[in-house]
Order: C-alpha cells, then structure tokens, then sequence
C-alpha cells in the first residue's frame, strides 16, 4: 500500500531523511520510532505528498504522493492537530466528510466513536489538546482509508483513551487498512503494532519485527528471581546473581542461555518464592540501534 | 463543485461567528444613512432624480469602503490557516487548491452580496422617501449593485494572494492595508498631479485614460459614473470618462476580478505546509 525507495529529504543545508527504504503492507501496523528531528514527520509528510522529497521514489496505492488517488486512499492525523476554533465538532467533521464526498450526517457516529458524542456541538475553541486530538482521529476514519499515516497520534491522549485508539487501529488493521504511526512512547507501540521502523538521524537503523530486532540485538536477558523468607543470600550465592533487596536476585543472561538458566533456577525448589522473565524492552533496543547507527 | 460549496458552508459560519458579517453589514448601513441624510439637501443639479444623486455618491464612497472590506475579509484567508497550523490536513484532502479558495471566495462574496444589498437598499429607501420619480435611478442602482460586487470580488482575489504570499496574518495585514493605501487612494492622488503638472498635454490626452483604466477602482468609477451620464458630478475624472467607453472600463473590472483570482492561485500553489 505505501512503498518508500531511497527517500531523501534536505532542508536547506540539512540533511533530514537519508536513503530510507520501508514499506507497509495493507492490515499492517508499523511504527515509526525515533528521537525529536529524527525525521519521522518528515517522512510522513512526503508520503503524502506535502512537501516533495530530495530524491528517491515514494507510492501509495500504485500513484504518486499527492496524486488524487493517493490523496483518496489515504488519511493523515497531523502531529498537532489544529482546527478552526469557530467551528464545533460536528461542523469541521462534516466539512471533512464532503470534502470527501461522504453525507455530512455521518459526522455525529464518527464523534460517538472517538468518545466526543457529548461535545459535538461545542467549538473546537473550547476543547482540551486531547479532545482535539480525538478529532483528528475522527477525520482520519472517514470513509475507509486504505493507508493511515499518524503523527505521534496519542500524544495529548490520557491512558483509557489510549487504549481506545489502539483498539480502533486494531479494528482497521484488521479489515485490511495499512497503518504507519509515529510514536515518542515506546512502551505503547511494543504490544500494538507489527513492525518497527528505527530512525535515527534520518536514517533507517531497524526495520523489524520485534521478535527479530531483539535475536538481532542480542541483548542479554534480565531474570528476577523472588527467593523465600531468609534464603535470599543463598540464592544469589548458588545462581551467582546480585541481590536487589532483602527477597529479590537479579540475574543476566544472553538470549541462549535463557533456557540453562531457568533450569538452575528450577533446580532450587523450594528456595525460590517467583521468577520474572524481562526480555530487553524496547527502549533497551531502540537505545542499541540507535547508538550502533551512531558509531 | 460540491467541494467548493462544502468549503464556503463552512467558511460562512465562521464569517458569523468572527461577526464580519455583523461588521460588513454594518458598515455599508451606517455610510449609506450618512450619504442619504448629507445628500437630501438640496444639490443644485437640475433634472436628476433624487435616486441618481444618490447613486453617484455612492459609487464615490464604494470605491473606498468595499475594496477595504474585501480585503479585510481576505488578509487571514491562507495565512490564517498556516498560522493555526490547520493548512497540512486540508492539503491532504481531495481537494484542490483552487477549490480551496473558491469555497472561502463565495462565502466572502456572499457576505460582501448581503451588505451591499443593505447598504444600497437603505439609501434607496431614503431616496424614494425622498420623493417621487427616484425609479428613473433604479437602473443606475442595479449597476452601482452588480459592479459593486465585482470590486469587491477583484480585492478579495488579491487579497488572498497577499495572505498566501506573506504567509503570517500580521504580515499579510499590512500588506493589504499598504495595497489600499496604494491602488485607492494614492495611485488617483498621483495620477492627479501628474495630470496637473502636465498642464493639459500629450500625458493627459494618450497616457492618463490607460492608467485609469488599469486600476480597478478607477475603472469601476469610470464606469458607473459614464454609464449613468452622471461624469459632470465627479470632480478630477470626469474629462478621463468622456473619452472612455463604459464598455471598456467594464472589461477591464472583470478582467481584474479574473487576474485577482488567478494571483490567488498561483501564490497559494507556493506556499508549502
Ligand atoms: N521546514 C523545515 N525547514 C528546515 N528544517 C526542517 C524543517 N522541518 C524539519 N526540519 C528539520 O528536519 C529534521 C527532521 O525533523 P522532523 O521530521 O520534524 O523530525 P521528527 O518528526 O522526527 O521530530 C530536524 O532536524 C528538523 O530541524
Ligand atoms: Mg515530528
């Protein structure tokens, strides 16, 4: 649905986007990662043809970026999503929605969905950063994008709603939408999305599964083992681990010797209250890739 | 077009709400009652009707007021969506530019429409209280309406053009307000003494009526004042519209309202979000 070939964005003098290659399937999810002027934005707007790229060859559905096929197959949530304050809720979604050639009713479903059904009738003026921000997600939805591309989407949003905004992007991966959102809170996108995609510096350090990034890095594991009442310094002893606290051994291991490692703690019995798997986060990855790059 | 119509929905509410239409109205209200109570005293032109005179200073007080309002309208067309930050979204619509500012274009023109009708309908309504025989100036005032409207239309055209090239409302503020200053009031002053040190010769006679034409608030005056046979009451252009056909100066107002609009597009096509 959006493929990405060799883009590469100047700015007078600087270099924004260098040779980055990354493509998003339909029903996938891909989250763009990556420090503030990384370049994520920038990517995000010569997809959709807002600004042109330097070089390279961008495509979404089949057409060039900006093309009226592009422009109908895709949706955009801006990073900061702004309207006109005079308008309310209901007004600028309807505008939206002709805009698209949709019956202007629509506007009060889509609100309902994005959990502004009670405010649809105020002006934008008097909305909180998220409220405004859900409006944006309520015109990104009309009429069935086949490629979404989100900028920081859930900045401005409370935990609940965050939740909620997933679940709608599940539902629109699911019915076949291709989905590409950049995001500053990595916790969030680790469970949510399929792939990601590392910038750093304008340039793309990781295209990856989650699963492969982490083989890839192989970063060591962190394993927590809760000992029983009073056993603690001989647990850390026998697993020549380092003791957190008056309970807790912490133990690090490479990937494949995850499984030697749980054994040994299995082998302790009764010794051992709990134990806790950590595989590297992806704060500890996007750290790695990151710094590799840098290097 | 349903597009453009979408567009102009909206941009109208959003002239209610900043109550420019208040404004517009307004305006155009209080400078026909000031012209009508002024201009029911007694004139000393013989033979007109009280509605004629009435048009004839109104045509003097439109070629001031509505390119103002047009322009005033028009100044945070585009650069108040790049300052609110709205413009990148819209850009990735299926939507055009130039169906973009068609739909602000008949919104303003729709709220320039209304305050003309009740402005000029005021001052139609004092004329025919006035007295009898005003109907002979009915044409003159359809004219002053419609043309009207056409000024208007040419300010807001290059009024959108100065919004998408200063890019920030302050900027494109001044930029309208120092093109008002220029094209109405001091472009006539010029022409005026230019006329005036050329003591009648070859700039008077080949030159002068050409400036005037490609101006359009001169061309607009020139051609209300020529078309209602009413030249002798405007000072300082009169000798200019005798030698001018009213076709022409037409011409070259909707040439303008065409060309303004056409400025607009092209400086929008530049702006980047
Ligand atoms: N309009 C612009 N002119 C010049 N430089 C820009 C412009 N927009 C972005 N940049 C630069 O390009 C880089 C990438 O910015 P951006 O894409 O906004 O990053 P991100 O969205 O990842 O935070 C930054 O160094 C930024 O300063
Ligand atoms: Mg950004």
């Amino acid at each position: 649905m959006l493929t990405c070939t060799q883009v590469t964005k100047d700015y007078a003098g600087v270099r924004a986007l260098c040779d980055v290659t990354l493509d998003v399937a339909p029903g996938e999810r891909v989250a763009l990662l990556g420090h503030n002027g990384a370049g994520k934005s920038t990517l995000m707007k010569i997809v959709l043809g807002l600004i042109p790229a330097t070089s390279g060859r961008v495509t979404v559905a089949g057409a060039g970026p900006g093309s009226r096929t592009a422009r109908e197959a895709a949706a955009y949530l801006p990073e900061n999503a702004a309207f006109h304050p005079a308008l309310t809720g209901r007004e600028q979604i309807a505008l939206y929605l002709r805009l698209r050639g949709e019956a202007a009713a629509k506007a009060g479903a889509l609100l309902e969905r994005v959990g502004l059904g009670a405010a649809a009738d105020r002006r934008i003026g008097t909305y909180s950063k998220g409220m405004r921000q859900r409006v944006g997600l309520a015109q990104a939805l009309i009429g069935r994008p086949r490629l979404m591309v989100l900028d920081e989407p859930t900045s401005g949003l409370d935990p609940v709603s965050r939740r909620e905004f997933y679940a709608i992007l599940d539902e629109l991966a699911r019915a076949g939408a291709a989905i590409l959102l950049s995001s500053h809170a990595l916790t969030e996108v680790e469970a949510r999305t399929d792939r990601i995609a590392i910038l750093s510096k304008g340039r793309l350090v990781a295209n990856d599964t989650l699963g492969a990034l982490r083989r890839e890095a192989g970063l060591p594991i962190q394993i927590e083992v809760a000992a029983r009442p009073g056993t603690v310094g001989e647990v850390a002893e026998r697993l020549s681990g380092t003791r957190v606290n008056g309970v807790r051994v912490a133990l690090h291991c490479g990937p494949d010797d995850k499984l030697a490692r749980l054994g040994q703690i299995a082998g302790l019995g009764g010794l051992i209250e709990d134990v806790e798997v950590m595989p590297p986060s992806l704060e500890d990855l996007y750290t790695h890739f990151s710094r590799r790059a840098g290097e | 077009m349903s597009r453009v119509i979408a567009g102009a929905g909206a941009e109208m509410r959003i002239a209610m709400r900043n109550r420019w239409v208040a404004i517009a109205v307004a305006m155009m209200a209080l400078f026909a009652l000031v012209l009508s109570a002024a201009g029911s005293a007694p004139t000393g032109r013989v033979g007109a009707d009280a509605l004629s005179v009435t048009v004839a200073s109104l045509t003097s007080l439109a070629v001031y007021l509505v390119p103002l309002l047009a322009l005033l309208m028009s100044f945070d067309a585009v650069a108040g969506e790049v300052e609110r930050g709205t413009l990148p979204l819209i850009l990735t619509y299926p939507v055009s530019r130039a169906e973009i500012l068609a739909g602000k274009f008949l919104a303003h023109l729709a709220v320039l429409a209304l305050a003309l009708a009740v402005g000029y309908g005021v001052a139609a309504a004092a004329a025919f209280a006035a007295g009898p025989g005003a109907a002979a100036g009915l044409a003159a005032l359809a004219r002053l309406g419609a043309t009207s409207l056409a000024l208007g239309a040419v300010f807001l055209g290059v009024g959108y053009a100065l919004s998408a090239l200063a890019r920030r409302p302050g900027a494109a503020a001044g930029l309208v307000i120092g093109l008002w200053l220029v094209l109405v009031v001091l472009y006539d002053l010029g022409l005026l003494a230019a006329v005036v040190a050329d003591g009648g010769g070859g700039f008077t006679t080949q030159v002068f009526p050409w400036l005037l034409l490609a101006n359009p608030a001169d061309a607009f005056r020139l051609y209300n004042l020529a078309a209602s046979g009413a030249a002798g009451v405007a000072a300082g252009i009169g000798g200019a519209a005798q030698t001018i056909p009213p076709a022409w100066a037409l011409g070259s107002l909707l040439a303008w309202v065409a060309g303004g609009f056409a400025l607009a597009i092209l400086a929008f096509r530049r702006v980047t979000p």
